[in-house]
């Protein structure tokens, strides 16, 4: 590798406060083309990406999770601090430093600059947003404070071409000066923090001056948004929204994905003779891969929410509306992002955990996260709940929507009963806090947003077939050898829930259902597929054909208790595998496996004896 | 007087930090609280007023009132 500064790719990092705009100016630079990088030990990501400055020159730019100063208080803002210093395992240390400033709200936060600038990095400032700042009466002296700060200032919009014009023409200059080891690097200062804001404090006030003091336009919306009662009902109409959005709106894209997949298995079962690979490829490949793929539209319809309400500014609002309510479980609203994300999937759940300072908060947030509904475990719901609910309305509601709507509450309460009881026993801690500062709010950006929806959907992909492929082919194998001649029972599957059926026959499930949870251990979703393959149905065809069978096949009180379960269900083998990494061992990830295995027989145990007491 | 007995709307400043808890009072420093800085208290939470929003020159930043008692302030 060449190692040479003065011919190699440099090596620069974006550094600031979170929201303050990094991502974008990271994506405009480099045309976001990044590779999210896994720190060694813990997964906590930053972003890298190559691209060439306009004279050409090859620059290698790190997207850090947003830290204040000098201190790494949690997870995310460890991994900032450790790739500054050079300290992450096989990756070199960065050569300067941009640091990112919202221009707003320099008063406040400068002496985070002169903390980085102890890093004894080259260094300049970015100071964004300097539309905003004007709009709000901020007017900032930028060459009287490069003179105090000793350091280069560019003000910048960083979501726009123009405003980014002074930096990228500055690059070339800096990244010229620092191969030649003449560019400014500041001596490293022993000051106490103190001293540096009372020095910042001194340079604020000469050189940036505020002329009015009206309301901003954040803080209009903010009149209304924090609200103690109006934005708490705002927030759940929001939530209430999003979830019926998700349910009623992914309808064409599912059955456009149903259709694509019909008609890439009958192709191949056109061009193929019957044989087992052809088994293998339309049974256990596209069938189980479809079975998975179909959730697509949900996932990208809720991180479309997910992704707006962070971009706009919305989300650290709703994090400390639900503080108040966190308080009393004994977690911080903090928690609030990792656990909405769950929703999704558990693993972006608990990995955006990270952010959470106290380290028993994090481990509480990501025992819970197994316990809001992931889309996954929707199919199954769906499927039960299409079955044995009426489509009924009520009070002007679907009450199939408002059946599911209070299975995703019942696992929203129970997350906040254990983390309540976890956090008065095993995790028993330091008070929590809460420390966030609520940005102003923004118009998103259209392409940053668009590829952050993209990215999340490249993972939901990946996972698919990485876990889920390999998983519907072993399910494919149980299920068919080593004979069919008697249905399920005579097959390897059959055999298994012969051995497991004592264990699951006193909470009312049948044999399939036994089966079923086998493959579910992989992903949820897979028991809807396993059910199909095992009731021998061409089950992609048409759910409601197998909701029929399963109708007529179970009780009504087996239904339930099936629903019960799910709500509870151990989680997947690949959310247990992200609790092992990001809980460095097995104790954790056990430990959850093990009280949601408890939780959900007791509960699918006591609906199947109270249904079956009404006599259903 | 502390910054969890200040009124909403009532303008402040910082006069000083409590002696305790000094991790916490490092990330109040971190995220932008000095001495001579204004405050003002903006939004409470639903149970209890907690947690608070506190306008800092500028900045909006939720904290808890177990937070906001180690930060000494004076009404303007």
């Amino acid at each position: 590798m060449n190692t040479d500064v003065k011919t190699r790719p440099l090596r620069l990092a974006l550094v600031g406060a979170p929201n303050c705009g990094k991502t974008s100016l990271f994506n405009a630079l480099t045309g976001g083309h990044a590779k999210v990088a896994n720190y060694p030990g813990v997964t906590v990501e930053y972003r890298l990406s190559d691209f060439k400055t306009r004279e050409g020159q090859n620059v290698t730019l790190m997207d850090l999770p947003g830290v204040y100063g000098d201190y790494g208080h949690s997870l995310d803002e460890k991994v900032t601090i450790n790739a500054i210093r050079g300290e992450i395992e096989g990756e070199a240390p960065p050569d300067g430093l941009i640091i990112m400033m919202d221009a707003s709200h320099i008063n406040t936060h400068l002496h985070n600059v002169l903390q980085i600038k102890n890093y004894g990095l080259p260094v300049i400032l970015v100071l964004n947003m300097m539309d905003m700042a004007a709009r709000d009466g901020i007017e900032i002296n930028v060459d009287g404070l490069q003179e105090a700060l000793g350091i280069t200032v560019i003000p910048a919009v960083a979501v726009r071409a123009s405003g980014r014009g002074h930096l990228t023409s500055f690059l070339d200059g800096w990244i010229n000066d620092i191969r030649a080891g003449k560019a400014l690097a500041p001596t490293p200062q022993n000051e106490s923090l103190k001293a540096m804001q009372t020095r910042a404090r001194a340079i604020t006030a000469e050189h940036v001056s505020r002329d009015r003091v009206a309301d901003t336009f954040s803080e209009k919306i903010d009149a209304v948004v924090l609200h103690p009662l109006g934005g708490v009902i705002i927030l759940l109409a929001v939530l209430f929204f999003m979830f019926q959005a998700v349910y009623t709106w992914s309808g064409p894209g599912i059955e456009a994905i149903e259709g694509l997949f019909g008609v890439i298995k009958s192709g191949v079962e056109n061009i193929m003779p019957d044989m087992w690979l052809r088994s293998l490829l339309v049974d256990g490949i596209i069938e189980g891969l479809g079975a998975v793929i179909v959730f697509l539209p949900q996932i990208l319809i809720l991180f479309a929410f997910i992704l707006l309400l962070e971009a706009s500014g919305y989300m650290t609002r709703a994090a400390f509306l639900v503080d108040t309510l966190m308080a009393k479980a004994g977690l911080n609203g903090r928690a609030f992002i990792p656990l909405l994300s769950s929703f999704a999937c558990a693993i972006p759940g608990v990995m955006a955990a990270r952010t959470i300072e106290d380290e028993r908060d994090r481990l509480t947030t990501i025992l819970i996260a197994p316990l809001m509904t992931c889309s996954a475990r929707w199919p199954v719901y769906f499927l039960v709940i299409g079955a044995f609910i009426p489509a009924t309305k009520v009070g002007g509601f679907n009450l199939q929507g408002l059946v599911a709507f209070g299975l995703i509450m019942v696992g929203v309460i129970f997350a906040l009963i254990v983390a309540a009881i976890l956090k008065r026993t095993l995790l028993k801690g330091a008070k929590p806090t809460l420390m966030l500062e609520l940005p102003s709010y923004k118009m998103p950006v259209f392409k940053d947003y668009l590829r952050g929806l993209w990215e999340r959907a490249m993972i939901f992909m990946t996972r698919a077939g990485r876990i889920i492929l390999p998983a519907t082919i072993v399910i494919w194998f149980l299920t068919k050898y080593p004979s069919r001649a008697e249905g399920i029972e005579s097959t390897f599957a059959g055999m298994i829930g012969r051995v497991l059926e004592p264990i699951f026959a006193p909470i009312g499930f049948t044999l399939e259902m036994t089966i079923s949870l086998i493959p579910a251990m992989a992903a949820r979703e897979v028991a809807v597929s396993a059910l199909g393959t095992i009731y021998s149905l061409d089950e992609s065809a048409a759910e409601a054909e197998l909701g029929g069978v399963i109708a007529a096949d179970w009780t009504l009180a087996t239904g339930l208790a099936f629903l019960a379960w799910f709500i509870f269900a151990p989680q997947c083998l690949s959310t247990l595998a992200v609790m092992r990494k990001e809980t460095n061992g097995w104790k954790w990830p056990l430990f959850a496996f093990a009280y949601l295995f408890a939780l959900a027989y007791v509960a699918a145990g006591l609906t199947y004896q109270i249904a079956r007491g009404f006599g259903l | 007087m502390t910054l969890d007995q200040l009124p909403k709307k009532q303008p402040a400043r910082v006069t000083g930090f409590s002696a305790e808890q000094p991790d916490i009072v490092l990330r109040l420093r971190e995220i932008g609280f000095a001495e001579n800085d204004n405050v003002e208290v903006h939004h409470f939470g639903l149970f209890g007023r907690n947690p608070m929003t506190v306008n800092l020159n500028g900045a909006l930043i939720a904290l808890r009132r177990g937070e906001a008692a180690l930060v000494e302030v004076e009404a303007l």
